[in-house]
């Protein structure tokens, strides 16, 4: 039986698409966490240190913001582990404790601690308006 | 000279273009379906006003409410009004290259007249938003994150979509004016569709700046106040509706273009 010819270029749309996609799937394997944005205090555990600059990420653990002056301590978290960090500068509106946070910077290779050049806030997926937050929050204090 | 892309509606070869369709049009019945340009003019007819009006109407009713009437965010306060424009955008965007990269293949596959003139009606259109998407995240990125821009994967990939799209117009425009089937264009679209789920689950896979989804359609979950997912919803059923009336106004113009040169050639045929 003669194959048709838009059958033939069907098959042949259906394989490369196929073959590009598995070429894809590789090319991102292979990239793996270099394609990372920033490393979380996990990520860097047990590892050699790394001496250029880096972007830390996690969440600013409760209670562990101090500031004194313009330079800022605090702790990021991945509620894994943890990793302190100092900042001197301007940070951004939405810095805040229990929120998400990445910071740029260099790893001091004796005290390990972070210290932060740049500063961003990250935001999670949740929506809502300050009264549905307040109340909530309301009701997480009555429970713990 | 000037009349060389005669082959720019492939038909049939004992077959008139519009009326009536070769029977080898019809088999895969849902594919061919709207491959018919008559058949697809009859509808659009009605379909334009129709997306149009909708469009319209759904636009302003979602941005009305989410900019004015819906509550400002616990932590990102008036700023998350951005969203409102920035989220239609972004699936439209991305919604549109699915359209483009489909088209793109029928047009590979059947060479049906109406597939490649919907890519190229898609594709001017989808940037727009891609680009509306990018600017619109960046004025939001500001004030939450701290910065107007970052190379982190959904944002470099969500870029890339937006060089892929302006990457088919050149290409298409270059081969329309060579004269040929704009093929090339047509595989540069379903290379590029790879990008798609690179989009979708860049912020699944790596760590990113940009947050994950607030709103699952597949699972019908959302981590976003239902007071602000109703204008969300409104707007985005109204860009959807807009971008489905301005590619089909633009279908019908190049259609209606495509007449024009071939009657042209006719007559130059004719005096010849």
């Amino acid at each position: 039986m003669r194959v048709k010819a838009k059958t033939q270029r069907l098959w042949l749309v259906v394989g490369a698409m196929t073959a590009l996609g598995g070429a894809g799937a590789l090319a991102l394997t292979a990239l793996g966490d270099k394609a990372t944005y920033f490393y979380a205090p996990s990520d860097l555990a047990g590892k050699p240190m790394p001496t250029q600059a880096i972007r830390l990420g996690g969440m600013v653990e409760r209670g562990s913001l101090m500031k004194s002056g313009h330079t800022v301590h605090f702790t990021v978290t991945d509620n894994a582990r943890t990793w302190p960090v100092t900042y001197e500068g301007i940070l951004p509106d939405l810095f805040r404790e229990g929120q998400g946070v990445i910071a740029e910077g260099r790893i001091d290779p004796v005290s390990r601690v972070f210290t932060a050049d740049t500063v961003l806030a990250k935001h999670d997926e949740k929506y809502m308006p300050p009264e549905v937050a307040g109340s909530m929050r309301k009701v997480e204090g009555k429970v713990t | 000279m000037g009349f060389a892309h005669a082959s720019s509606f492939p038909c049939p070869p004992t077959t008139s273009c519009l009326f009536p369709p070769h029977p080898a049009w019809l088999i895969p019945h849902l594919v061919h379906r709207f491959a018919n340009p008559a058949r697809f003019l009859r509808i659009a007819r009605w379909a334009t006003p129709l997306t149009l009006a909708l469009g319209l109407v759904l636009t302003t009713a979602g941005l009305v409410i989410g900019l004015f009437f819906s509550p400002p965010d616990y932590q990102q306060g008036e700023s998350v009004r951005i969203m409102y424009v920035h989220v239609p955008a972004a699936w439209l965007a991305s919604g549109g290259y699915l359209g483009l990269a489909i088209a793109s293949a029928a047009a590979l596959i059947w060479r049906h007249p109406l597939a490649t003139i919907a890519a190229r009606a898609i594709a001017p259109v989808g940037a727009a938003f891609a680009a509306i998407c990018l600017m619109s995240g960046s004025l939001w990125g500001k004030p939450t994150w701290g910065t107007y821009w970052v190379w982190d994967a959904r944002l470099t990939s969500m870029l890339v979509l937006l060089f892929l799209y302006l990457g088919y117009l050149a290409l298409s425009a270059a081969e329309g004016e060579r004269g040929n089937d704009r093929k090339g264009a047509a595989i540069l679209a379903l290379i590029g569709a790879v990008n798609l789920p690179i989009i979708k689950y860049s912020v699944e896979w790596w760590n990113t700046l940009h947050q994950g989804a607030s709103v699952s359609i597949l699972s019908g979950k959302s981590a976003m106040a239902p007071e602000m997912l109703a204008p969300l919803l409104i707007s985005v059923a109204g860009f959807s509706f807009l971008f489905s009336a301005i590619v089909l106004m633009r279908m019908r113009a190049m259609l209606a273009e495509q007449r024009v040169e071939a009657r042209s050639r006719r007559l130059a045929e004719a005096v010849a």
